[in-house]
């Protein structure tokens, strides 16, 4: 199912008098999700992502804006009316019932046409058990199972009815770091075989990058970038979206173009063949750097640390005192002995964003 | 190993001291005294040991109206208390705005002294030569009989003390169940909101098993507050409860202690023992309940 955002907006009334204005938690999405992709909804702490998920659940009505699914409206739609799914964050499994009982009890609300025979939810229940491979637990309460267990028994909880929509809030944030990422692979798959419409929120941008078609970056209520995951991380279109997305993250300098060249400090970079003349964050991608004795980018070497098949050298730069971090080939040859190491730069790596604005300035290479 | 434990109890010490001279001596003591046929508490002398106290008790008529009295306030009181408290409480909860002001109302009796409630109680349902007392003024304007609620039938006595016990234990267990139900996890009642889950539904399949163990707690307390009944009786009825014929265990108890038939310890043990019996049984029944039906 195409689910279609037309400027949602959501205004929680603030309960202080004093300050009138309320939070915006959502402010004017505008997008269009296609069918049956998984969508990485992507954002720092706070930013609306819980609410924008709500709102498209139903369990918040929108201040503004409309929720189509399909070709449906179904903003003023009540919740159990969409043929959503929800997993939350903290899974919210019944602890009274037994994983049995837990993924059959939405199937017995199922009321006049839709309702099914025991037989018939026995063999449902199974099916999204089987799905999610937890089959043989099914008789343990959620206190008996691990975190990763009891996460696959919410996701088989949400798809049993068949959802055209399925919404999952942080699904991750309660897992260790193995199980995170043996479990992204497992909605991955899931997500893969069902074919249903995913939406997944996250502030771990690895994870978002890792298993989305498409991921959505957003601050403050605002959407910044939608795209591919690799093209929002080679094209980001603000300081924001290039700061958030990659670790190790992307060094920030203070730079200026004169007559389309770089200068950080005073030393002459990069050329910037079309960018205009003002003051700038230069952003350069750690593994834009290249080890290069004659390059233009002098640094003081701190050290370097060695990671199998690369290199992480960590150096700072004396126009700025915030530490670099460049991922280098192993193979490269950095004299540790020396006090000093110098770069060139790969163009395509390095982002240019206007220091006031903080918006994207393109050039050429 | 064998040398922390000896620590352990070490500290336990006072404690076990304190309850041993404060509970286990005068259980014991009871439990003696409850067996001395025949004693004098003025030449402090006894004839010998046997079970005649309890004979004697099980026999008085006054004991088996105790017992009978206790038995009907316990089995009237305790799920009617609980259940309106359960009520009053889902109502509070669903109505965010008036909770404080309604948790500070249902919980004026619990701050009220007893016998002050009794007084108004009293001056409720009273019948005096001047005043018919103001239930039955409201009995009257609906065209109904009026009724002496406090020396009159045994029916209309039963009613009073039934429904002053219920008004005074409903705010704790009202503050007990909104605290249970405000406690329970609002992502649940998302989820089945999802599933279009029936009200009457997520009210049995999912608030009800999360606040069991608050209820199977309020329940337990119940019974036993209940079978120890006594300072309600006197509030309403005075103190000659035999008279009344309203009288409680441990008002039979207190009687055969201290009141105008008193000075016989004997037989106050020996009753005392009977209800700590039946107590005892009556909350190994329940436990054993809750422990079937409160499942996590
Ligand atoms: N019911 C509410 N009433 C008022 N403000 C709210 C409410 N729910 C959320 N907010 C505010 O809306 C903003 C967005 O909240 P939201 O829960 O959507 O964030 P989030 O992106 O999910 O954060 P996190 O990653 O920490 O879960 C926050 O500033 C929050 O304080
Ligand atoms: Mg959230």
């Amino acid at each position: 199912m195409k689910v279609v955002l037309k400027d949602l907006t959501k205004i929680f009334p603030s309960r202080n008098k004093k300050e009138k204005q309320g939070v915006t938690a959502v402010d004017h999405f505008n997008i269009e999700i296609p069918d049956g992709k998984l969508v990485g909804l992507l954002g720092p702490s706070g930013c609306g992502k819980s609410t924008a998920l709500n709102l498209i659940s139903g369990l918040e009505t929108p201040t503004e804006g409309k929720i189509f699914f399909g070709d449906v409206d179904v903003t003023d739609l009540p919740p159990e009316n969409r043929g959503v799914g929800l997993v939350f964050q903290n899974y919210a499994l019944y602890p009274h019932m037994t994983v049995r009982q837990n993924i059959m009890f939405p199937l017995e609300n199922l009321k006049g046409d839709a309702k099914l025979s025991k037989e018939q939810m026995e063999e449902r229940v199974q099916q999204a058990a089987d799905l999610v491979q937890i089959g043989t637990l099914m008789e343990r309460k959620p206190a008996e199972m691990s975190g990763g267990q009891q996460q696959r028994v919410a996701i088989a909880r949400a798809i049993v009815k068949y959802p055209d929509v399925l919404l999952l809030d942080e699904p991750l944030s309660n897992l260790d770091a193995r199980l995170r990422l043996q479990t992204r692979e497992e909605i991955r798959r899931i997500q893969r075989e069902t074919g249903i419409t995913t939406i997944f929120v996250t502030h771990d941008q690895e994870e978002a990058m890792s298993i989305s078609d498409f991921i959505i970056v957003m601050r403050s209520g605002r959407i910044h970038q939608v795209g591919k995951p690799q093209n929002v991380y080679d094209d980001p279109v603000d300081l924001f979206v290039a700061t958030f997305l990659g670790t190790p993250q992307i060094n920030v300098f203070e730079g200026e173009v004169k007559d389309e060249k770089l200068f950080i400090g005073d030393a002459e970079i990069l050329d910037v063949k079309g960018a205009r003349n003002g003051k700038v964050w230069a952003c350069i991608r750690p593994e834009g750097f290249i080890p290069d004795p004659k390059g233009p980018l002098v640094c003081h070497l701190n050290g370097v640390e060695v990671m199998g098949r690369d290199s992480s050298v960590v150096a700072t730069h004396p126009a700025d005192t915030a530490i670099i971090r460049a991922i280098v080939s192993s193979e490269s040859e950095i004299d540790k002995a020396l006090d000093t190491v110098s770069f060139s730069l790969k163009p395509y790596k390095v982002h240019l964003f206007d220091r006031e604005t903080e918006e994207r300035i393109r050039f050429d290479y | 190993m064998k040398k922390n434990n000896l620590k352990g109890w070490l500290y336990l010490l006072p404690a076990l001291l304190f309850l041993g001279a404060f509970m286990v001596y005068p259980l014991i003591d009871v439990l003696i005294y409850s067996i001395e046929e025949g004693y004098n508490s003025a030449s402090q002398t006894f004839f010998g040991y046997g079970l005649y106290n309890y004979s004697y008790v099980l026999h008085d008529p006054y004991f088996l109206q105790a017992i009978n009295n206790t038995f009907i306030l316990v089995a009237i009181t305790v799920p009617i208390s609980t259940g309106f408290a359960l009520l009053i409480s889902l109502a509070l909860n669903s109505i965010q705005k008036l909770k404080d002001f309604f948790q500070t109302v249902y919980f004026l009796p619990y701050v009220t002294n007893t016998l002050a409630v009794g007084l108004v109680f009293m001056i409720l349902f009273k019948k005096t030569p001047y005043s018919e007392g103001l239930v039955n003024l409201l009995i009257s304007w609906f065209g109904g009989r009026s009724v002496d609620f406090i020396d009159g039938p045994y029916w209309a006595k039963m009613f009073v003390l039934c429904f002053y016990t219920i008004w005074v234990v409903l705010p704790f267990k009202v503050l007990i169940l909104t605290s249970a139900l405000a406690s329970v996890n609002q992502d649940y009642y998302k989820v089945a909101k999802l599933d279009a889950t029936p009200r009457w539904r997520v009210f049995t399949r999912i608030t009800l098993p999360m606040i069991s163990p608050m209820i199977f707690y309020l329940v337990i307390t119940g019974f036993i507050g209940a079978f120890k009944a006594y300072s309600d009786a006197v509030a309403l009825f005075g103190t000659d409860l035999n008279g009344a014929g309203m009288n409680t265990i441990v008002g039979y108890v207190y009687d055969m202690l201290y009141g105008n038939s008193g000075g016989y310890p004997s037989y106050a043990s020996a009753a005392a023992l009977i209800l700590f019996a039946i107590v005892l049984t009556i909350t190994c029944i329940n436990l054993m309940v809750s422990h079937d039906n409160v499942q996590y």
